[in-house]
């Protein structure tokens, strides 16, 4: 779910796009390990509203931020979470670029102090390609409550770097960051395991690259290619226009491969040692910069080892799951009553002030029965439910729990040779498809990937929530105090469903045209953290929801519009909507729907939320107007034209199935680069809906 | 000689020491990267509801790893549990 107005808006620039660096200004790359609080940081230094979350890989692509401080402009990137410049995944590759080729004046390095060691890993590895290099310390009180404390003063003199601590969640520590880069020094880049005799072995090549003069240290590029990891080569081709066929490189790599054979040296190894002097000054350091006492963190053992319990696991994750969809349900119910009662009323006052006003009739129409009905009913279905689920959701993620449910489902995953981590894009999926597939990023193997790309649109987003819980309420969840209990209990069954399908298409597909095995896949399970309540809901509110709904309005407006013109213009005696409907409908019949439902799915691409407003225009179009105010009247209206529990059965499977909409096909074309593989994203879930549909509708039929 | 033991073997709640790694290429890497360097304690914490993977402690981080994965970690007994 990072799919909100800052990381997309206009207040940030993604990598790929430009960015221009006025006079005294000065770029400031933040990096880091995943999940250490560099978004957090970066939100608390730009102002800006990146959104963060307890789990790693929440930031997928880089944002930049600015601040402007005493005549001084600052640019503040925040890049991707990264445990190694050794990329494995698209986005660590798009961190590891940055920080070799992004220019950046200085790289703040961001580390979490209850894991001092793994982060200087990564401290040390930037170490040795740029000397601008400034460490803050994190969640320093997360570690004192750890009884872990940090000598910062000693780190500083270890490292030869200047080192800050802070809590940045808590705000505190942060101001002390600009002063110190206003000061700032760099110091030379230096190296954690080159041997001597490893480096008179690759001399030929460092002596290659000085003459060069690159903006990266030789001995650290001579060392790389000789390990010859080939996205990096990739990268150094592309940045510094290196031609890696050059005879003169060749010629050295080959002399400098065979001075390392003679010591018994090839790549693999050559990468060891560097990998391993690096663990080990990390480690050294680490024993002289911490201090720990030694405290249980039974608590937290506790609550892991119910939630992966071979059965209480299940059950603990399936409550969760069903009592926010309950949340959700029954809190939304009466404030969708309230809004759509005012919006209504609303409406019938906009239409006399617009008769009085002596507008025409059809154009009144237009406005009030056309653009406006659709609007206020977008907004009365959709603002409830997502207003609970968002932050509902957002708390969820911020304790930590996310990377639990990926966890638990990993062997699921294996079983279909995909990858663990696509269940964290299948959440991301719950808010909005686009979003999910953009942080398909995070999986490392391509062909993973696609497969999280191509099956992302299982999961229900927030613009096919509403929908369905409104047919559930209408038709399956009854009357009574436990009517909202039964809603929530029949959206988790589909949820389970989508599940579902996404596995089996994922086995589908790895057995077809994405063949191979599953590869190797680590997967961080972060602390559990407290979630700042007040926070989360305010930002959850303002951030996502607003941004989802403005982006449904700009949808549902033109498309109330188009939909009241087909709706009124007549071709030969029958308007043009009854026309697409006729036309529609008995192929909509074979699958238990209706030509109108059909339709308004078709003229749903836009965006989701616009499909039953369509739907009932259709219906209405035709007779008498009457209100929809209420799902009761809605209940009315499907009842008149013909729905019985099968053609809402039908409607909810082909909610949960069905097309992307326009902004994920959009993104998914540029995810994967390919056309074929954005009809394959939109055919597949088609194809299954329309399977199972036909499926219900056929077995409906045999039954009653 | 005693037999080889690989971290998949290892129980949940017990701990070893890292001795060496037997993967190549990029997971090897990583795997170091992210601290299962030689000569590191790790212990198995629990195991996933599906059964696979397990959770580790390693360097206090918790890391995931599929059994396919920690076969390719070798241990060997710690020198207290």
């Amino acid at each position: 779910m990072g799919l909100t107005s800052s990381s997309v808006g206009s207040g940030a620039k993604n990598a790929d796009g430009s960015l221009s660096r006025g006079e005294n200004t000065r770029l400031i790359a933040l990096a880091g390990n995943p999940n250490v609080g560099k978004s957090t940081l970066f939100n608390a230094l730009t102002g800006m509203r990146q959104h963060t979350g307890n789990w790693p890989g929440k930031t997928v692509g880089s944002a930049y931020g600015t601040l402007r401080r005493e005549g001084q402009n600052w640019i503040f990137a925040d890049i991707p979470g990264t445990y190694s410049l050794m990329a494995r995944s698209a986005e660590e590759a798009v961190a590891r670029d940055l920080l070799l080729f992004g220019e950046a004046d200085a790289v703040v390095v961001v580390c979490d102090a209850t894991c001092l060691r793994r982060n200087l890993n990564l401290v040390l590895q930037i170490l040795e390609i740029c000397g601008d290099v400034i460490v803050c310390v994190n969640l320093l009180d997360e570690a004192a409550r750890k009884g872990v404390s940090v000598n910062l003063e000693a780190l500083s003199g270890l490292l030869g770097v200047p080192v800050l601590g802070m809590s940045a969640g808590r705000g505190s520590g942060i101001d002390a960051l600009i002063p110190v880069l206003e000061q700032f020094k760099g110091v030379q880049p230096r190296s954690f395991c080159c041997s001597c005799e490893i480096e008179r072995s690759i001399r030929p090549l460092i002596d290659y690259f000085d003459a060069y003069r690159p903006p990266l240290p030789p001995r650290w590029l001579a060392a790389r290619v000789c390990e010859g990891d080939g996205s990096l080569m990739d990268s150094l081709h592309r940045h510094m226009g290196m031609d890696l066929d050059d005879e003169e490189l060749c010629q050295a790599r080959d002399a400098a491969l065979s001075n390392l054979g003679e010591l018994g040296i090839d790549s693999q190894r050559l990468s060891d040692i560097s990998a391993q002097g690096i663990s080990d000054s990390a480690g050294n350091i680490c024993t002289q910069v911490i201090s720990k006492i030694p405290r249980g963190t039974a608590r937290e053992g506790k609550i892991d080892l119910l939630l992966t319990h071979k059965i209480w696991g299940w059950v603990a994750m399936l409550l969760l799951l069903a009592g926010a969809l309950w949340l959700t349900i029954s809190g939304a119910n009466y404030p969708s009553q309230l809004l759509s009662r005012a919006l209504f009323s609303l409406g019938d006052m906009l239409n006399s002030a617009l008769t009085a006003l002596g507008l025409p009739a059809w154009l009144t129409s237009l406005l009030c029965e056309g653009v406006y009905k659709t609007v206020a009913w977008v907004v009365a279905v959709m603002l409830p439910p997502m207003a609970i689920f968002f932050p509902l959701f957002t708390l969820m993620e911020d304790v930590g729990f996310l990377p639990r449910v990926a966890f638990n489902l990993d062997g699921f995953f294996k079983r279909c040779a995909a990858c663990g981590k696509q269940s964290l894009t299948m959440c991301m999926g719950f808010g909005c498809n686009a979003a999910g597939v953009i942080g398909c990023r995070i999986i490392d193997s391509p062909r993973e990937r696609l497969i999280a790309i191509l099956t992302n649109s299982f999961v229900p987003c927030n613009g096919r929530f509403p929908t369905m819980i409104a047919l559930i309420t209408i038709f399956f969840a009854g009357n009574g105090a436990m009517s909202s209990i039964r809603s929530a209990v029949i959206l988790t069954v589909l949820i389970v469903l989508g599940v579902a399908m996404t596995l089996a298409c994922s086995k589908l597909l790895s057995c077809t045209i994405l063949s191979g095995v599953p590869s190797s896949f680590t997967l961080e399970l972060p602390p559990y953290r407290r979630p700042k309540v007040g926070e989360v809901i305010v930002r959850s509110i303002f951030d996502r929801t607003l941004f989802v709904l403005v982006r449904a309005l700009k949808a549902a407006a033109p498309a109330g519009l188009i939909i009241w013109l087909l709706a009124n213009v007549s071709l030969g005696g029958e308007t043009i909507l009854a026309r697409c409907c006729e036309l529609l409908d008995p192929a909509a019949r074979l699958i238990g729907m209706d030509g109108a439902i059909l339709l308004a799915f078709i003229v749903g691409i836009p965006a989701n939320e616009i499909v039953i407003p369509v739907m009932l225009m259709c219906y209405l179009s035709g007779g008498s107007l009457m209100d929809y105010g209420s799902i009761a009247q809605l209940r009315g209206i499907l009842l008149a034209n013909g729905w019985s529990s099968v053609t809402a059965l039908c409607v909810l499977i082909f909610s949960l199935m069905h097309w992307p909409c326009a902004t994920t096909l959009m993104t998914i074309k540029k995810e994967s680069g390919s056309l074929g593989y954005t009809v394959l994203a939109a055919a597949l879930p088609t194809v299954c809906g329309i399977v199972l549909c036909a499926l219900v509708n056929f077995a409906a039929h045999m039954l009653f | 000689m005693p037999p080889v033991n690989t971290l998949s073997s290892l129980k949940c709640g017990s701990g070893a020491i890292v001795s060496a790694l037997n993967t190549a290429g990029a997971m090897r890497r990583r795997l170091m990267d992210i601290g299962f360097a030689p000569g590191s304690p790790v212990r198995a914490l629990f195991r996933s509801c599906s059964g696979d993977p397990v959770a580790y402690l390693i360097h206090d981080t918790v890391i995931a790893l599929r059994s396919e994965d920690a076969a390719g970690i070798l241990i060997e007994s710690a020198a207290e549990p």
